[in-house]
């Protein structure tokens, strides 16, 4: 009969269709940008890729340009979510050295010293140390896989990008016992999951970052072996660093081990830029005195977070571009650090020449205008006009100082948003002043050779010898000084002040500490972070930090 | 009458003749056929002998064979949707003709993978069907049913054309995962996710097309569809052809829509005078003076528009020899108050529904085209307009930017042409005229059904559906070069796009219904479902300049795929039609999750108990209906955004994105968070609901009651921090519950052939609590933030927290002076820490939400002779909405901002007299309960017009009529609760014409 046959035949459709579509369920990602675990790591090249993802994690916030989507990570706008941006904010913002107008969630706290455990910003640092860390972590235990078969120059450069990755992973150890202190400890032997690292203590995190440091050493390249890289003078610098802080991080004082390191350093062929400011221009990974730095690129490594943020949050109130296209009229330097460091006061300035102050030391690079509203006192923190506004970093060239010392091209690869300035993180300069600071707290050296390295960076900023000093003036209030004018917005300043007893309490206050205008204590647990209240509802191994 | 007629004249003689003749013979056969009113033959009907529980069903040609003892006196013919009826035997032959059973409890609802009679139902449904639908220039399916039932929200997202919707059954059952109900088209559960260029593809549906909307609203009902229905099902049935000669019908309507309430803000002089005096006081810089112009311009009345649309609806329905078909053709021109913002729409929907084989094969063919072309417009405009300085011209004859006037650096020399000040407000009427934001988009849906019924076993049913939904869109976004914000990311001024996603599925079942006697009713269905899903997309950016494309150009793409397939069966079993037993079961398959967690199984159980049936109320001819419905059931969910969260995957960056070792840039390659024992999320509803009806139907409602409890919520948290690759995961963790009540009753307390007065209300009361929400059970913690406004980066104004609605607001509690104005700053010291309270989180009160607590919709209709009027609107109680637009806007150091440009700000400054920001001040917390009335109506019915065939009506609307509120925005109704930037909904004037030939 007629009918059987359909029937029969929507039977055997639905036979079909029955025993064939379960099993397309199982079915991986076809979208050409995304590969598996399982085929992602068939060339040489993809090593380099995810080798350099490591490095992009601190300076770009995700996957795609501008941070137009894709992020690393989540709770945060992209734009905020950068690491090198709350490196910078967690290390600058809580001092005298930068102040915000923004009305940014608890941005403010910064400067005022009350943040909390849920302050979204300590929590995006946090975040980003952790994935740094975490993503190093699988790049290592990728490498380990290729290296058992890999031979020739493939094996050498996994060698190479293992040791890097080690670095970094340690790079952001760095950052973790600098500012959260006691963090939970994951490894390359975790493997992501649902489970809960253990909590180390800051003076055993002290002891694995140290170790890390040492035995990456010989693998790493030597210094200068490839820009942007990290090679063993970032190695050795990392570890002055490390040991310079020691006293804060375990309670021992490691300053002849500073020394050792820092000595590698300088004895490794970097020497001075001529001029301060090109070491902050868009042209500065040609710089003579870089160690290692993070890499922003206009056209190719594009960013809101990051060195254009910092060059565009302190543009603002008529000042001059320095190629940019527009400020946002955020962060600007106070009194106290304009004056106490550089002795410089408002009638140094004049509306005719808002950017040449009288100041001798060239490296206080500052504008003060009053024809366009400017104001030395900061009555509201709102107002990015009141404040010191700071030029230092810039995204053009010069390109002829001989010749022509105030002419600027158009930064390469320019783009009127995205800079292409690289952030220093590590610099020649820094190797001097950490020299000169292990002489003065006894970790060896030579009181001359300090005072050679301290009279070099000042020559450099005078023009002249006339600000010279001699091995008496070399004191430890000069050091924290000195480092101040020589490194301002370069993230160190909260480090410095914590070594040397000014960061909290009332020993030093500056304008607007402790949310006061005149300024005021405050309590001494702050030198140390919390760690975020979102870590510690998750994982419940962790123990938050004294006084929060 | 009829009967009597037929009693006299075939049933006496009948039993005479039986009484006689037959009384001591065994057995007979009878043999017949069942027709309906038209002559056509009608299968599957039950033929019982009355009395007993013997009997048969009608063959594929309506034809029965039946043998009956000869004491047999008569046969009970019953077939759902029609009157029963009952035949004295006469002879050896005995023919039927069944007749529609037009009654409300008779109506047919439909219902997941079947249909049934409304009396049988078991679950909490509604449906609304095209006679109760919301009136006006609808052109968005969803905003018929705005109000229209119980327990549903329906927030427009503004005014824009064509825009989307969000809407909420019973409140949200997930956080982060997907809380819209699934809609299924005439059988075919949709897609209803937008993709870039046509934000809501419901647009894309014509509401003329559409006969009639069923909500499912509790377990029992959805459960059927397993892992999508937590939220609810809305199922759409459009209309079909029918039986008999060509009618054709045409609908239109112009509107006009005007703006019903804009922003407040001053006026050129205003602002000078404010300015001045703020300069006076010190709190303005005096360098703002130098900026400001001497024009009096009133932006939002530059970027407005009175918006004139049209609509024009063709249909032709009828009967081909045996093939009903429906043509319909329809095109609509909608404009948006936003100059330029427009949608134009044709549809196309053919609908063919032969039955072959004497009926034993349906066939159910339907296509539906749609073409739109949106112009988006630039949204931007509406928050520019509000701050622009109203002191500067529209037009400064500058060269650099079209004349259009617009902000300079201010360190630069020529203030008209120089570099422009990029975070500056931009010129409003620049935004409109130097944006092209234009999409075309098309969509096809295709729809196959075949329902077989078995000629040797016609109480078997074989149903086969194969659905085919793709949907492509192509747009554009660029940027004049002349524009003033064109030079902050000119590699953006040319930006591209095409997207293109499509659904297929294939599904088919067994349906068994057989009536045992009068004592048990079976209605059994089994099937099998697949779902297969696919998007793909492309988004280009580069400058204006050819050479500099080729280096600088941007591109994106993207290329995903999901599948679902699913076993599914319910049992509806009826005992002596007054106790309804229905089960359900679904056994889905998500190719989001591993193998291990992919299949999720979602039962439902319900009862209910048709009371009125019972012998003590049967004879209480003034109670009609009333039955009670117990119902529990389990539903899923695996919506949420990542397509392959359990799949460890690597992603490379793009352009833009590279980073530098030596001379040369490389991309990176991301490993990407994963959770490999992802699983479903759950929720777990329970019903008790009555249905009652009084006075032959002339009282009708219902009422329900529900608690829903969702477990494993997927839910994006912060993870232990070192665990996987982000700080975020979508992972299995939290709990929450909604509970309420849901009413409906509908009054007709007029209906004779003259007049006819209905009046219908329904109300909902839904209370939503977050159970559970981290992993560690940390009393200190607050909660995580969510609520983003705008106004500085990444700042929050709600909160998600254990024992709180989702979506809590939590905010500082202002505190006021003696005369009642708020003390900027000042705030209650919660914890007693004194100090900065604004400094402390753990100040902050958990405060109100943003979802209405009570809704009451109300609508009537009432005829006389030719004349009718209509008016539907709704009360929305206990919706709170945070003034985004007075926090951000409404504040004196807005007037200047040190990057050398004036702003203008809203009058409602002198409510607070705040200079900065406050942005967590609860002053900014208002209730915005409201009463809005959607529309009211009035039409004219005409018959024989011209010629004797011509019929139609005339009508005039007005859409949203009013809205009473205290709220000090312009518009109380705002998804998510945060007013910012809305693109205001218009009132709007509407008359229409339907006429039928």
């Amino acid at each position: 009969m007629k009918h059987n046959k359909i029937l029969y035949l929507l039977t055997a459709v639905m036979v079909l269709f029955l025993s064939s579509c379960f099993k397309s369920l199982n079915v991986e990602p076809i979208d050409p940008n995304v590969s598996t675990a399982n085929n992602v790591f068939d060339s040489p090249e993809a090593y380099t890729q995810a080798l350099a993802k490591i490095y992009a994690s601190y300076a770009l916030s995700g996957q795609t340009g501008g941070g137009g989507g894709n992020p690393d990570i989540g709770g945060i706008d992209e734009g905020f979510g950068n690491y090198l941006r709350q490196l910078w904010g967690l290390q600058e913002l809580s001092t005298d050295e930068a102040i915000i107008a923004w009305d940014d969630a608890t941005i403010k706290n910064f400067h005022w010293q009350t943040w909390a455990p849920n302050d979204v910003f300590l929590t995006a640092l946090y975040s980003r140390i952790f994935y740094s860390i975490t993503i190093s972590n699988e790049f290592i235990r990728n490498a380990d896989v290729a290296m058992e078969t890999a031979d020739g120059t493939f094996l050498a450069d996994l060698k190479n990008y293992k040791a890097e990755a080690r670095f970094l992973r340690a790079f952001s150890y760095y950052h973790a016992i600098d500012m959260f202190g006691n963090v939970p400890f994951v490894t390359e032997e975790d493997m992501p999951g649902a489970f809960f690292p253990e909590q180390i203590s800051r003076a055993d995190l002290f002891n694995y970052i140290e170790s890390e440091l040492k035995a990456i050493e010989p693998d790493l390249g030597a210094p200068r072996f490839e820009y942007g890289r990290a090679d063993q003078a970032a190695d050795w610098m990392l570890l002055s660093e490390l040991y310079l802080n020691a006293e804060v991080y375990t309670g021992t004082p490691r300053y002849a081990d500073a020394m050792t390191y820092v000595n590698k350093v300088l004895s490794a062929g970097y020497t001075l830029d001529d001029n301060y400011d090109d070491v902050f221009c868009a042209d500065n990974n040609t710089s003579p005195e870089m160690i290692f730095p993070i890499c922003f690129d206009g056209q190719n490594t594009q960013q809101y977070g990051g060195m254009t943020f910092i060059l565009h949050a302190s543009n603002g109130g008529g000042m001059p571009l320095n190629g940019i296209d527009g400020g946002w009229g955020g962060i600007r330097a106070i009194q106290n650090f304009v004056t106490g460091y550089f002795g410089a006061t408002e009638s140094d300035f004049s509306p005719d020449n808002p950017e040449d102050s009288t100041i001798a030391d060239k490296r206080g690079m500052f504008f003060f205008n009053t024809d366009e509203g400017w104001q030395w006192n900061i009555d509201n923190v709102g107002t990015f006009t009141q404040g010191i506004g700071v030029t230092k970093f810039k995204n053009v060239v010069y390109p002829d100082r001989v010749n022509y010392p105030d002419s600027t091209l158009p930064a390469p690869n320019a783009h009127s948003t995205f800079v292409s300035t690289d952030f220093p993180v590590y610099r020649l300069a820094e190797a001097y002043l950490i020299y000169a600071e292990c002489v003065v707290r006894g970790g060896g050296g030579d009181m001359g050779t300090a005072v050679n390295y301290i009279n070099e960076l000042r020559q450099r900023a005078y023009g002249d010898n006339s600000g010279d000093i001699i091995a008496g003036d070399l004191t430890l209030d000069f050091i924290l000084a000195e480092r101040a004018r020589e490194l301002y917005w370069e993230a160190h300043r909260r480090t410095d002040l914590i070594r040397f007893g000014k960061f909290t309490g009332g020993d030093y206050v500056w304008e607007w500490k402790g949310n006061t205008q005149a300024g005021t204590a405050t309590d001494s647990y702050r030198d140390l972070y919390p760690i975020p209240s979102n870590d510690i509802n998750a994982n419940p191994n962790l123990t938050q930090n004294t006084g929060y | 009458m009829k009967f009597k007629k037929l009693v006299i004249t075939k049933l006496l003689p009948a039993v005479i003749f039986v009484l006689v003749g037959f009384t001591t013979f065994g057995q007979k056969t009878i043999t017949g056929t069942v027709t309906d009113s038209d002559g056509e033959a009608i299968p599957g009907v039950s033929v019982l002998v009355k009395g007993t529980t013997t009997g048969t069903m009608t063959d594929a040609f309506g034809k029965y064979s039946v043998a009956v003892p000869n004491d047999a006196t008569a046969l009970v013919f019953s077939y759902i949707g029609m009157k029963t009826q009952e035949k004295t035997i006469e002879g050896n032959v005995t023919d039927c003709i069944l007749s529609y059973d037009d009654s409300e409890l008779a109506e047919v609802v439909v219902i997941g993978y079947g249909e049934v009679k409304k009396e049988d139902a078991t679950g909490s449904i509604q449906s609304v069907s095209s006679d109760d639908f919301n009136k006006g220039n609808i052109t968005s399916p969803q905003d018929l049913l705005t109000g229209k039932v119980s327990g549903v929200v329906i927030t427009s997202s503004g005014g824009q054309p064509g825009g989307a919707a969000t809407i909420r059954i019973r409140g949200g059952s997930s956080l982060n995962a997907s809380n819209d109900p699934l809609f299924v088209v005439d059988g075919i559960p949709i897609d209803n996710g937008g993709i870039g260029g046509m934000a809501n593809p419901l647009s894309t549906i014509n509401p003329n097309d559409i006969e009639s909307f069923t909500v499912l609203k509790d377990a029992s009902a959805t459960a059927i569809y397993g892992s999508r229905a937590s939220n609810g099902v809305i199922i759409i049935t459009t209309k079909k052809g029918h039986a008999g000669a060509m009618k054709i019908s045409y609908n239109g309507n112009v509107s006009i829509g005007v703006p019903a309430k804009l922003l407040s803000v001053l006026s050129g002089d205003e602002y000078r005078t404010l300015l001045q005096q703020k300069v006076d006081e010190g709190i303005v810089s005096d360098v703002a003076l130098t900026k400001i112009g001497d024009a009096n311009t009133d932006w939002q009345n530059e970027i407005y528009q009175n918006a004139m649309s049209h609509d024009h609806n063709v249909s032709l329905s009828g009967s081909y020899k045996i093939l009903p078909y429906r043509l319909s053709l329809g095109y609509t021109d909608q404009n948006g108050l936003l100059k330029y913002s427009d949608m134009k729409r044709s549809t196309i929907d053919l609908t063919l529904s032969p039955e072959l084989f004497n009926n034993s094969l349906k066939l159910y063919l339907n296509g539906k085209a749609a073409f739109t072309d949106n112009n988006f417009s630039n949204t931007g405009a509406i928050g520019a307009a509000v701050q622009f300085d109203p002191t500067q011209p529209i037009n400064n004859y500058n060269y650099r930017f079209g004349g259009y006037t617009a902000w300079v650096e201010a360190s630069e020399d020529d203030q008209k042409n120089g570099m422009p000040n990029n975070i500056a407000t931009h010129n409003p009427v620049a935004l409109l005229e130097f944006t092209d934001n234009t999409s075309k988009s098309q969509r096809y849906f295709g729809n196959a059904k075949a329902e077989y019924i078995i000629p040797f076993m016609p109480e078997l049913k074989v149903v086969v559906k194969g659905a085919y939904d793709y949907f492509n869109s192509e747009g554009h976004r660029y940027t004049d070069w002349l524009a003033s914000w064109s030079h902050r990311e000119p590699d953006q001024n040319v930006q591209d796009y095409s997207n293109m996603r499509y659904t297929s599925l294939f599904d088919s079942y067994l349906n068994y219904n057989k009536d045992f006697g009068t004592v048990h009713k079976v209605d059994f269905t089994a099937g099998y479902s697949w779902e297969h899903h696919y998007y793909e997309g492309t988004f280009i950016h580069h400058k204006w300049s050819a050479s500099d494309s080729a280096v600088n150009a941007g591109s994106s793409a993207y290329k995903n795929e999901y599948l679902l397939a699913s076993l599914f069966g319910r049992l509806n079993y009826n005992l002596l039609n007054k106790y309804l037993f229905t089960a359900t079961v679904r056994y889905d398959g998500s190719s989001r999750f591993a193998p291990e967690n992919r299949y999720g199984l979602f039962p439902s159980a319900a009862f209910a108990w048709k009371i009125n049936e019972e012998s003590f109320l049967r004879d209480i001819t003034a109670i009609t209906n009333l039955k009670l419905r117990l119902g529990w059931g389990k539903t899923g969910q695996q919506d949420i955004g990542s397509l392959y969260p359990y799949i460890p995957t690597y992603v490379i960056s793009q352009t833009g994105a590279y980073y530098q070792f030596g001379n040369t840039f490389y991309p990176t390659l991301r490993p990407d968070p994963y959770d490999p024992s992802i699983k479903w999320e759950e929720t777990v509803t329970e019903n008790i609901g009555l249905d009652f009806g009084f006075m032959q139907e002339k009282i009708i409602g219902s009422i329900d009651v529900y608690k829903r409890i969702t477990n494993d919520l997927l839910n994006d948290i912060p993870i232990a921090a070192g665990t996987n690759f982000s700080n975020h995961l979508i992972t299995n963790v939290g709990s929450l519950e909604n509970s309420g009540i849901e009413a409906n009753l509908t009054v007709r307390p007029v209906s004779n052939k003259d007049m006819t007065l209905e009046v219908s209300g329904n109300f909902t009361y839904n209370v939503n609590k977050i159970t559970k929400l981290t992993l560690v059970d940390d009393t200190t913690f607050v909660g995580y933030d969510v609520g983003g406004i705008s106004g500085g980066v990444g700042n929050n104004v709600e909160i998600n927290q254990v024992g709180y609605p989702a979506n809590t607001y939590f905010l500082f509690q202002q505190i006021y002076d003696e005369n009642g104005m708020p003390i900027e700053g000042l705030y209650t010291d919660k914890t007693g820490n004194g100090g900065e309270v604004a400094g402390d989180n753990l100040n902050k009160y958990y405060l109100e939400n943003p979802a209405p607590q009570y809704l009451f919709g109300l609508s009537s209709r009432f005829t006389y002779k030719q004349f009718d009027v209509a008016f539907s609107g709704r009360f929305n109680i206990g919706n709170y909405v945070y003034n985004n637009n007075a926090s951000s806007m409404a504040l004196y150091q807005n007037l200047y901002n040190q990057s050398g440009y004036t702003s203008n700000i809203l009058s409602d400054v002198s409510k607070s007299n705040f200079r900065t920001a406050q942005y967590w001040s609860d002053f900014y917390l208002e209730n915005a309960s409201f009463f809005r009335m959607d529309f009211v109506t009035a039409g004219y019915n005409f018959e024989k017009l011209v010629s004797e065939k011509l019929s139609g009506r005339l009508s005039f609307t007005v859409q949203n009529a009013f809205v009473v509120t205290k709220y000090s925005g312009i518009d109380p109704e705002i998804s998510g609760g945060i007013d910012n930037n809305i693109f205001p909904r218009p009132r709007t004037f509407i008359l229409g014409l339907n006429l039928n030939f």
